[in-house]
């Protein structure tokens, strides 16, 4: 006979961890007993030493999905003899770290009973148990009980407060617990937010849907408007509704079968869209798949594709026949998802023909994850419902909680607390005043949720970043750091692979505020989380028009054209004559034209060259197409560059300058030849490759690290992701891609908490 | 020491070096013009004063609408008329760069008389000083205005209230673009010229209509932009405007699409800013359009209660965007 007092930490509250712990204690005969404490639950259990040593592997090896244990501490006791296993009541002691556990999908029991016509919970849309449905959505406050959720407002029945309390049920504790008798109920609302009276909101909805109508349906996080994605009309219409550009649009599919008919996928893809995640998969498109064009246009090869994941979504599709559905945010293109219901009336009128709705206030709006598979693993796009508030580790503990605050653009902010990393969902352009509210807000809602008090903040160095400006309206007496944005980067895939040693940043990127006051954006740094050096970049070209350059492609062209020597017209570039002299006299003064080595802006350059786009409507829709039409095509020579050692009053050891004037010039005459724009693009992709490698190795020849960290924005390329990965490998260098943080803005805030750590430690 | 494009570093000096070191609260007001009082004493009442001061180093000296000297001028004397006081004395002080052609200080200080008699003001002071070939640009010119503050008359950046409109008298960012694309060379399609002018006539007239104005400010470097988000600042307030309801030129649109700005950041020098009572708005607004310095006067937006010290615009097809006050450099942003 032995005892053992086990502490757990970790999201093992409220996701039906103690009926686990109890049916795994039964079963293997011991007694003992187990309650939840603040952070965590405790255990004891006594039995023959065997039996306890599989208690403990099979309770952190396999317990229920929502559930994440994130330490496990256990000490001999000495036995007392007492019979039976049982659950004892929550103890009120002293504060421990809190964790939360993030939205899941719909488990399979749920499922069954959704469809079974002979259960109480038969079609309905808000059934859910310990093992899925919303949490970080519906929690107002900690700790996680029911009266401090949405669902507050809802009395439990008598069936469903007697599961409620029974350990051996699933919806033990299970807090958004709700059938047709006690819970919430559907509604539906004209396109103008009135009431329209319904015997059925659910199949009126549907319907309406299938009559090419466009619908809004309120979600876990935030409203969606939906349509057929078959229906050309219907999307053509929602676009010009919602004015959202070019940007793709996602659909959901009633199940892997339908997933199937739209988009290729293998095992790690199939995975990753049942998981409890359940995010948008970007899949292979399959030719004559039964969507729409206007769904995702300019020759776009993949779609953005997810599985119902709420009662709700499971029935809609039924109601539709398994007709694949338009789900697109519910929101003016840029602005966080529309969550608060009179907020949402307002904001969708006129966008929705109908209003699906229900009395299940979201407490906190959450946007849908999108992410992908390259080479076989996970290479996350947006990280936001579904994974958030799960913690990242931390490779350096945080010595005081710490708040990053990230970038600009897909702007999240992360909370450090010990070695955990909790990273927020997504919030959107800061510029947009609903966006920056919304980050304002969740910066408050996080700290009290996890019961966090910053006590530094880090921030990014550029000056006039919406984040700057809120870390500056923060208390002065809390300490600040602001911290280079691609140095933030190289740190962000660094944490996540938890390396801590000296790596090459290869930083592809958009833009960012570089030391020296130019925008960087080209970057090869060499260091770690205390400190870099910039050991190499893109020449600096002028960026003119700054922003307004990002947006019209064709300006980056002339640019480099200018800066290479080359001659242009107004006709190649596909600009008026006008324009183009006001943008060459820019150029040539310098005059509203800060300085970049922006690899983006690079791509934007020879996608306009190559006959792309000379104006876009989203940032780095160019680089994208470059990248479509490049995929598929067969390896190819690279074109002509050059690297040097940038001379004059810099010091010993002045970074690399990589000279793309040659490459202008060769990708210039190849178009003036009419050489294949796919073939230009082919091309340009294995020239970024080789710019890389070269720069590797020469400076592994100066001792350089061998580890090379993949991060920026560009790395949301695939290929050129996989390519370099390749080479490099091939040279022995370890390479490390972004596997649960996006490459772009999205994963800043992790890098900025990682650096912070570990400065505040030294 | 950075750049001083009117943006937030200007703002920053300002409030961590400068009024510290002075301490006192006329400064500390941070108005456009300081408004004292002078020490009265034997039955004499004591006068009330408004005096503001202002430095110009605008490149070129000369411009399509005006010259550095009437600019001189009229950006003094309109900070005094912006807070609602007379102006009535101006005092310059000119640093001339050795080369200077006579020719050309002699059209400044000319065309400085004229804008003087123009506006009912009268020079009455003045100082020189000569600096080495290469330490200045032709001429700057700093001129300090003297003028009247009216008993009972208070206008401030730091009274705007909830459900207060704001109005501008005219089409905003003539002058920066004027300026910009001479001194840069670049020649957009239509010529543009400065919107230079003297605002006291048009002051007079918008309070004799409407003495509940609260606050009036002369949008001039940092543009609309800066002045509101100084006003949201000082009121504790915040500021919504509409974007198809700001006057533009589209000429100047153009422009400032050709060259990545926004034209509420791009400066003026005639025109104005004011904050009204929502009773009185549409009665400031006939008064603004029936003087010429004020025929395109809009109603732009108004005062709110949310976001205070911060500036929004509603966008035409829905979508609010912060009108921020950016460091004053162009840092591009979309990464
Ligand atoms: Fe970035
Ligand atoms: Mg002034
Ligand atoms: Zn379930
Ligand atoms: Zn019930």
């Amino acid at each position: 006979m032995d005892r053992r007092a086990i502490e757990i930490i970790g999201i093992v509250q409220g996701v039906g961890f103690r009926p686990f712990v109890h049916e795994l204690a039964t079963g293997l005969g011991l007694s003992g007993f187990v309650k939840n404490r603040a952070g965590g639950v405790r255990i004891e259990v006594e039995g023959d030493p065997r039996s306890l040593d599989r208690f403990l592997a099979e309770l952190t090896s396999r317990p229920p999905s929502p559930a994440r244990i994130e330490g496990v501490r256990w000490a001999r006791r000495p036995p007392r003899g007492e019979p039976g296993f049982r659950i004892e009541p929550s103890a009120g002691d002293a504060a421990g770290p809190i964790f939360l556990a993030p939205d899941v999908a719909t488990c399979d029991d749920c499922l069954r009973e959704l469809f079974d016509p002979r259960d109480r919970r038969h079609r309905y849309p808000f059934l859910n148990c310990a093992h899925c449905g919303p949490r970080l959505t519906i929690i107002r406050e900690t700790p996680y009980d029911r009266e401090r959720t949405t669902m507050a407002a809802f009395a439990m029945c008598l069936d469903c407060r007697s599961e409620y309390e029974d350990p051996r049920d699933r919806r033990f504790h299970a807090q958004p617990i709700a059938c047709p008798a006690c819970g919430p109920r559907l509604r539906l609302l004209g396109g103008d937010g009135r009431a329209i009276e319904s015997g059925d909101p659910l199949s009126d909805a549907a319907s309406a849907l299938g009559r090419g109508r466009i619908v809004a349906v309120k979600g876990l996080g935030g409203y969606h408007l939906c349509c057929l994605a078959g229906d050309e009309g219907a999307v053509a219409e929602l676009r010009r509704r919602k004015h959202r550009d070019e940007k793709p649009l996602a659909v959901m599919v009633r199940d892997l079968r339908w997933a199937r008919a739209l988009g290729e996928f293998d095992e790690e893809e199939r995975a990753l869209l049942a998981s409890p995640c359940r995010p948008i998969v970007l899949l292979r498109r399959r030719p004559g798949a039964p969507v729409a064009v206007g769904v995702s246009p300019g020759g776009n090869p993949r779609l953005g594709v997810m599985l119902p994941y709420t009662p709700l979504h499971h029935l809609l599709m039924l109601e539709v026949a398994g007709a694949p559905l338009v789900m697109t945010s519910g929101n003016p293109s840029d602005e966080p998802i529309a969550y608060d219901d009179l907020d949402a009336a307002r904001r969708l009128a006129g966008i929705a023909d109908l209003i699906l709705t229900h009395d299940r206030p979201i407490h906190l709006r959450c946007d849908d994850s999108v992410s992908r598979v390259v080479d076989g693993a996970e290479s996350p796009i947006r990280r936001s419902r579904g994974s958030t508030p799960l913690p990242i580790d931390l490779p350096v503990p945080c010595p005081r909680p710490t708040l990053a605050l990230g970038g600009q653009l897909k702007a999240t902010f992360a909370l450090g607390r010990g070695r955990h990393a909790f990273l927020s969902h997504h919030l959107g352009d800061l510029d947009r005043y609903e966006a920056y509210r919304a980050y304002a807000e969740a910066i408050g809602h996080y700290e009290r949720l996890l019961a966090i008090r910053p006590a530094l903040i880090v921030h990014d160095l550029h000056p006039d970043y919406a984040s700057t400006g809120y870390a500056r309206g923060r208390p002065a007496e809390l300490p600040r750091l602001a911290v280079q944005h691609h140095h933030a980067h190289m740190a962000s895939c660094m944490a996540e692979h938890g390396l801590d040693e000296p790596v090459l940043g290869v930083t592809f990127d958009g833009s960012g505020y570089g030391l020296d006051g130019a925008t960087w954006g080209g970057e090869i740094l060499v260091g770690g989380y205390l400190g870099f050096r910039r050991a190499a970049h893109l020449r600096y070209v002028a960026m003119p028009g700054g922003d307004r350059a990002t947006l019209e492609p064709w300006r980056m062209a002339a640019s480099y054209l200018a800066d290479a020597g080359v001659g242009s017209s107004a006709i190649r570039l596909r600009a008026s004559p006008a324009e183009l002299a006001v943008v060459r006299t820019m150029i040539e003064r310098r005059f509203r034209s800060p300085p970049t080595s922006s690899v983006g802006r690079l791509f934007d350059a020879v996608a306009a060259l190559a006959g792309l786009r000379p104006r876009v409507s989203y940032e780095g829709q160019a680089a994208m197409e470059l990248e479509w039409l490049a995929t598929g095509v067969a390896a190819d020579a690279a074109y002509p560059f050059e690297i040097q050692q940038v001379q004059g009053d810099g010091p010993p050891g002045a970074p690399l300058q990589i000279d793309h004037r040659p490459l202008i010039a060769e990708v210039a005459a190849e178009a003036g030849r009419g050489r294949a724009p796919a073939v230009i693009a082919r091309r340009f992709h294995s020239t970024l490759v080789e710019m890389v490698a070269e720069v590797c190795l020469r400076l592994r020849g100066e001792s350089g690290p061998a580890k090379v960290v993949l991060s920026g924005g560009v790395f949301l390329n695939a290929l050129l992701a996989r390519e370099i990965t390749g080479r490099l490998t091939r040279e022995e260098f370890r390479v490390y891609r972004h596997r649960k943080v996006p490459p772009n803005d999205g994963g800043l805030s992790l890098g900025q908490l990682a650096i912070g750590a570990a400065r505040d430690r030294s | 020491l950075g750049h001083g494009g009117g943006g937030r570093a200007t703002a920053d000096l300002i409030g961590r070096l400068f009024v510290p070191a002075f301490g006192n609260e006329v400064l500390a007001a941070l108005e456009d013009q300081a408004t004292v009082r002078l020490p009265g004493g034997d039955g004499v009442p004591a006068p009330r004063i408004a005096i503001s001061t202002d430095a110009f180093v605008v490149r070129p000296l000369f411009f399509p609408g005006g010259d550095i000297g009437r600019l001189a001028v009229h950006g003094t004397i309109n900070d005094l008329v912006v807070g609602g006081a007379e102006p009535l004395y101006l005092a310059a002080a000119f640093i001339l760069e050795e080369g200077l052609a006579l020719d050309d200080l002699g059209r400044i200080v000319a065309s400085m008389r004229d804008s003087c008699a123009e506006a009912g003001v009268i020079l009455v002071a003045g100082d020189t000083k000569v600096v080495d070939r290469g330490k200045g640009d032709g001429v700057y010119i700093t001129t300090t205005g003297v003028g009247l503050a009216p008993e009972g008359r208070s206008l401030s950046i730091r009274d705007a209230r909830p459900g207060d409109r704001i109005l501008v008298s005219g089409t905003i960012g003539d002058h920066g673009i004027a300026i910009m694309s001479v001194r840069e060379g670049i020649e957009f399609e239509t010529a543009l010229e400065s919107d230079t002018a003297p605002l006291g006539g048009l002051v007079r007239a918008m309070l004799g209509a409407c003495p509940g104005i609260r606050a009036m400010r002369d949008p001039t470097r940092g543009g609309v932009s800066a002045a509101l988000n100084e006003l949201a600042a000082a009121s504790r307030v915040g500021v919504t405007l509409l974007e198809g309801s700001i006057p533009v030129r589209p000429e100047v649109r153009g422009a400032c699409e050709m060259l990545g700005l926004d034209p509420l950041d791009v400066a003026n020098e005639g025109k104005l800013l004011a904050v009204s009572p929502p009773e009185d708005a549409d009665a400031l607004l006939a008064a603004m359009r029936s003087h010429p310095l004020g025929r395109d006067a809009a109603i732009i937006g108004r005062v709110v209660a949310e976001h205070p010290g911060m500036v929004t615009l509603r966008s035409v097809v829905g979508g609010e965007r912060i009108v921020s006050m950016l460091s004053g450099e162009q840092l591009p942003r979309i990464c």
